[in-house]
């Protein structure tokens, strides 16, 4: 029973990261068909951030409950700076080319944003560990876990909700469903689509900070976190099945349950799990769990 | 008589002329491979880099102590080629062979980790390059292949699982049970199979929990963590590394695992430093080698690695420092003694009419058989203490260690209670695998 309880409680937190990580670039793909690789450098310049901003301000000696709303002000720093100028000084002009292009230029930012990472920050480690013990701890089942991953499954659930109520509920989601649903459509409708695009990439950056962001306070920041998350982005993504936000929830916890089943009864096959989940998903569902009918055109 | 002095004379002047000419060879070319990018190039792949520029730059200078004082390698001037070894085994065989090819590099020198040295270890023996493996934790290189190309100037990692092992259970004989965490990949497979063997055998009452394998560069451990805390066993060994080795403890200290379980840290020592306020008290951390900031070593070595390096990078010179200065001190040490073996042979050759031609074939630079043969056992000294090239048919080298128990106090990380384990006592001897030598209870045969 214990076992059981710690396999869904580790299960659930390894879950919500994973969709924390992952919203951003289902929300971009979905909207704007672009499957964004640079995400894992965005998610990488959030943690870098955060560290740097929040430890320079509890450095100055403020409150340490303050560090949680520094963190925040670095997801969204990160994401209205990067996104407007990547948007509007690349990838406007690549709309009109191939989906292979556009992999390809944002694989080509990935680059050059790592090298601008170690440029900015240098190649030594950033620690932020204070948020992951401030919040204090709770025992269940004989085990001890830090409230912060109660944080982490609660951001998790609130950007999904919120996503779902702007895109269901919202005169601006409906406009991005419009978009998603078909372009040009939804151009002739009288729909600015470059600027649904700019808000859209505009969010998924915040969203890929504020996953680097809320991962900083557990990991040492350094270079080639980016690299590592955009994998295990790019799994959950597929496995949801291309640009479907309850598919990248469902995959998420899918995945994170999986995982941690298998560290804690069969070890040796950790490393394995997450991608029988994706091979065994994608057997039955070549396009995910949630794929989108596709319209042919004849 | 008078025509003795006549030729001895004559010798000496050609010498003379020829040690001028032959002084400004070309510069030597290596290439240097380490992780200049990715999680381990902050606490490996870099400070290997500004190790081995700094020691170059001494070197080139003339300015290392003795028995390294000669600029260069016997006068002629080294010149670094770096390349990143982030990127996957197979990038670094293509890069390896663009290296020979394209730069013509003289002699190769890197690698960290252990699935790229077994990639590449042939590839140098098909290209028939000298490469010294700097670091590379796995015994399988020499102890699965007979290279002849290919030396590793550091001991595998069979070395810091026994001495591990003796360092803890000096203390704990009566442990009850272990488990383990180690990164899934070439060199933590082995240090846990390692561990386990020396068990079997040390400890034969210990009974095997956990035993975790996450990927390597996994970040998060969450779930490793709890299934590690469950089983509460007495001690739990890791040869974790770089980034993965933080994270693990930013996350596990906080709950609380280390409360009643002992860790072991074989990888630990470069990150001695950062990892303060985390790596809890008693924990156990190797050297691997005689590195500063653990052992007292007080030598002229020592004193001018660790200089140099902080002059460089104004960092401490940690593990990886040591692992490029038994590589290139290796290296000139073998490379010198090949120039000298052969000038020895040239030297009595003082028949006057072919002295010039012997002369000339004499101050060539050794070439790359030569080096090998005067490589092979080499026996030298370097910042990280005395280096035998003593196992693989002479590739492999062994050197002691010591292990110490941490304590952190003021931000700062001390070991205590620290022991030298001499290299005989931790490593096999020749012509016995690591795994059998433990299995066989330490033993050459049952």
């Amino acid at each position: 029973m214990n076992s059981i309880v710690a396999i869904i409680i580790d299960g659930l937190v390894y879950s919500s990261w994973l969709f924390i990580v992952a919203v951003g670039l289902t929300l971009i793909y979905g909207v704007m068909k672009i499957l964004n690789i640079a995400h894992g450098s965005f998610y990488a310049i959030g943690a870098y951030t955060a560290a740097s901003l929040t430890g320079s301000w509890l450095a100055l000696g403020y409150d340490q409950s303050t560090a949680f709303l520094i963190m925040l002000f670095s997801a969204v720093l990160v994401g209205f700076t990067l996104g407007p100028i990547i948007e509007r000084g690349i990838l406007k002009y690549m709309y009109q080319r191939d989906e292979i292009v556009l992999v390809l230029v944002t694989y080509a930012l990935f680059l050059m944003l790592e090298d601008i990472i170690k440029l900015i920050w240098g190649v030594n480690p950033y620690f932020l560990y204070q948020p992951y013990g401030l919040l204090g701890s709770f025992e269940i089942v004989e085990l001890t876990y830090p409230n912060y991953n109660l944080l982490l499954i609660g951001c998790a659930i609130t950007i999904g909700c919120f996503l779902t109520w702007f895109l269901q509920k919202t005169r601006h989601g409906k406009i991005l469903l419009a978009v998603i649903h078909d372009r040009e459509i939804a151009s002739t409708q009288g729909i600015n689509v470059d600027r649904v695009y700019f808000l859209t990439f505009t969010l998924g950056t915040v969203l890929a900070a504020l996953g680097g962001v809320l991962t900083a306070p557990m990991i040492s920041v350094q270079p080639g976190i980016g690299a590592e998350t955009i994998v295990m982005a790019f799994a959950v993504v597929v496995v949801g099945g291309l640009g479907s936000l309850p598919g990248a929830a469902l995959a998420a916890i899918l995945i994170g349950l999986v995982r941690s089943g298998a560290v804690h009864l069969f070890p040796d096959l950790d490393l394995f799990s997450i991608y029988l989940v994706m091979a065994t998903v994608l057997i039955f569902k070549p396009k995910g769990l949630f794929s989108a009918q596709e319209e042919r055109q004849i | 008589m008078k025509s003795f002095k006549i030729k001895i004379a004559l010798v000496t002047i050609i010498l003379c002329c020829f040690s001028k000419a032959f002084a400004d060879d070309d510069a030597i070319k290596i290439g240097f491979i380490s992780y200049l990018s990715g999680p381990a190039s902050s606490d490996y792949g870099l400070p290997a880099k500004h190790a081995a520029e700094a020691i170059i730059k001494s070197i080139n200078a003339g300015n290392a102590p003795t028995p390294y004082s000669m600029k260069g390698f016997s006068g002629t001037q080294i010149e670094l080629i770096f390349l990143d070894e982030a990127g996957g085994s197979t990038k670094q065989v293509t890069e390896f062979t663009q290296l020979v090819m394209r730069h013509k590099v003289d002699f190769v020198i890197g690698y960290l980790s252990s699935t790229n040295c077994l990639a590449v270890a042939p590839v140098a023996e098909k290209l028939k390059i000298l490469t010294i493996l700097l670091d590379c934790g796995t015994a399988r290189i020499f102890e699965e292949n007979d290279f002849k190309y290919v030396f590793r100037t550091r001991s595998h990692s069979t070395m810091d699982v026994i001495a591990a092992a003796k360092y803890f259970l000096t203390d704990h004989p009566e442990i009850k049970n272990f488990s383990g965490i180690n990164p899934n990949y070439a060199y933590g497979r082995e240090s846990w199979r390692d561990w386990n063997a020396v068990m079997s055998i040390l400890a034969p009452q210990a009974e095997k929990q956990s035993s975790q394998m996450p990927k390597l560069h996994a970040g998060l451990y969450g779930s490793e963590i709890s299934s590690l805390a469950r089983k509460k066993s007495d001690v739990i060994y890791s040869s974790l590394w770089g980034g993965d080795l933080k994270a693990f403890l930013m996350q596990a200290s906080p709950r609380e695992l280390f409360k009643e379980t002992k860790l072991i840290l074989v990888a630990g020592e470069p990150n001695l430093q950062n990892l303060a306020g985390f790596i809890p008290d008693g924990t156990i951390v190797t050297s691997r080698g005689m590195t500063s900031g653990m052992m007292e070593n007080d030598s002229k070595l020592n004193r001018w690695l660790i200089e140099i390096f902080q002059e460089k990078s104004g960092g401490l010179a940690t593990y990886p420092v040591y692992s490029t200065a038994n590589a290139i001190l290796g290296l000139k040490k073998a490379y010198e003694k090949a120039r000298l073996t052969k000038l020895q042979k040239a030297v009595p050759m003082a028949d006057v009419a072919g002295v010039q031609d012997g002369m000339k074939q004499a101050y060539l630079p050794p070439n790359t058989k030569q080096i090998i043969a005067a490589f092979e056992g080499l026996d030298f000294e370097t910042p990280n203490g005395r280096v035998e090239m003593a196992l693989g048919k002479g590739h492999q080298a062994i050197h002691g260690t010591s292990y110490g128990t941490t304590r952190t106090k003021d931000g700062k990380v001390y070991t205590e209670n620290v022991k030298f384990f001499p290299a005989k006592e931790v490593q096999p001897p020749k012509n016995i695998k690591s795994l059998d030598w433990i299995l066989n209870g330490f033993q050459l045969t049952k």
